[in-house]
């Protein structure tokens, strides 16, 4: 099958590749650009590890062809962390409020939050569950990864987080 | 779950994308959001030699207001009619319906045109047009022609699409101001298709119903419109023996699937339920 040239922007770099239409856009990011942080997880569009941010879109890049993304934006995972390097809200959020065990959920569930505090930087506890509706965890119960995101929530808008009683 | 090998097209236009579904024949499929045919490929059950991608073409996205019509491209995903003031003022049902479809990740891709002509049972969309009294604006190497919505469903994946042509926009009419509305659905979780669901559109007068359309989704091989439940509850207060009587009326044309989400007397039982819930909550929202 004839490869298809493609060419998208990743993490804020020009990248380009020699595809067959086929591949889908998690194996291009992570076979050919070597950024491995996306992870694949069921590959039937329902568990979101493979999340990523495409043009401010969410998106399972497991359902979607490295063709279909020709000339996008996209962030992932690698690209979440403040330009000096430091760790972004999200990221500091995940980490102070421990928003994860094993782990593989955690990209898809930082790069979906990612565009959930683009939309709305102040989102109830109910916004933010259904705003990760798609992205499943079999570990934390999801409890701290609310938390990690209302903690991002609170330092985007610099005010001091507290934690809901429970 | 790697798909088939395939060819893709992206055309420029409404005229080039018919004009590839023609020249390559049956084995080309447009593609949309790719939510329902990409995990159908990965699967193998669908091996398509060619695909169209649609979403180079313009003219095909957006919602505009055309006198009492609401017109929506079928390539304006469920985020954008979530995202439209217009959809939400003077159609609310629909922003209600579409916030019930699948998760966040997949209503940024997931359009309504692919959801409509999919003719999938478990989509919510086609149930809702046809109870909103839709218009599917099909183009052609023959040219364009209207089919109604009520018109379009034949059988599980089965439509009134003809070879080559694909629906290009939806013209629905705007419920007159005042109307009540639900979209009432049950589901196992978040992503699901519907156990059984129902939507429901009325007006009332001197708190009776005047008008009243149902439609239901997932409890037949294509969506339908319960007419006999709908008139069961025209000229009533909607009082408990009505609500019975719309309820057994909308189960007895049911005829769904047994599968995971419960066998048949369940489907059917939960479905009379959902239209109950429905014709309840439009009631009370009515002006």
């Amino acid at each position: 099958m004839a490869k298809t040239h493609v060419t998208m922007k990743v993490n804020g770099a020009e990248v380009e590749g020699l595809v067959e239409p086929r591949t889908l856009l998690v194996h291009f990011i992570r076979e050919n650009l070597q950024l491995t942080g996306t992870h694949i997880g069921c590959e039937t569009t329902h568990c979101g590890a493979c999340t990523v941010d495409i043009d401010g879109m969410s998106v399972k890049s497991c359902t979607m062809f490295a063709v279909q993304a020709d000339g996008s934006d996209i962030i992932t995972v690698e690209g979440i962390a403040n330009a000096d390097g430091t760790l972004s809200a999200l990221q500091e959020g995940f980490r102070m409020m421990h928003g994860l065990q094993c782990g593989f959920c955690t990209p898809g569930m930082i790069v979906r939050a990612h565009r959930l505090l683009k939309e709305n930087p102040s989102p109830s506890e109910p916004e933010i569950r259904m705003g990760i509706s798609g992205n499943i965890c079999r570990c934390t119960g999801y409890q701290n990864i609310v938390k990690a995101i209302q903690y991002a929530s609170a330092k985007i808008n610099g005010v001091e987080f507290q934690e809901a009683a429970e | 779950m790697i798909p088939g090998p395939f060819s893709y097209h992206r055309p420029a236009s409404v005229a080039d994308a018919v004009k590839l579904l023609v020249d390559l024949g049956e084995d080309a499929r447009p593609l949309a959001g790719g939510h329902s045919l990409v995990p159908m490929m990965k699967l193998r059950l669908a091996t398509p030699a060619h695909l169209i991608d649609l979403r180079g073409i313009a003219a095909l996205k957006g919602v505009s207001r055309n006198g009492n019509n609401l017109v929506i491209g079928a390539m304006t995903t469920q985020h954008e009619l979530l995202a439209s003031d217009e959809v939400a003022k003077s159609m609310p049902i629909l922003h209600e319906a579409a916030l019930l479809i699948a998760d966040p990740q997949v209503r940024y891709r997931g359009t309504i045109g692919g959801n409509v002509a999919n003719g999938d049972p478990g989509n919510d969309m086609p149930a809702l047009m046809m109870t909103l009294g839709a218009t599917y604006h099909l183009e052609g190497a023959g040219g364009a022609r209207d089919v109604a919505a009520a018109d379009f469903y034949q059988g599980a994946y089965f439509t009134a699409l003809e070879p080559g042509e694909i629906l290009t926009s939806i013209t629905v009419p705007v419920p007159a101001a005042g109307h009540g509305y639900a979209y009432e659905k049950l589901k196992r979780k978040v992503g699901d298709y519907a156990t059984a669901a129902a939507a429901v559109v009325l007006t009332m007068a001197g708190g009776k119903v005047a008008t009243c359309s149902i439609g239901l989704t997932n409890v037949h091989e294509t969506p339908l419109l319960a007419t006999d439940a709908a008139n069961a509850v025209i000229g009533t207060s909607l009082d408990a023996a009505t609500l019975k009587k719309a309820a057994a009326a909308a189960s007895a044309i049911m005829s769904p699937a047994a599968d995971a989400r419960g066998p048949v007397e369940y489907r059917k039982h939960v479905g009379g339920i959902m239209v109950t819930r429905a014709l309840q909550r439009a009631a009370a929202i009515a002006k």
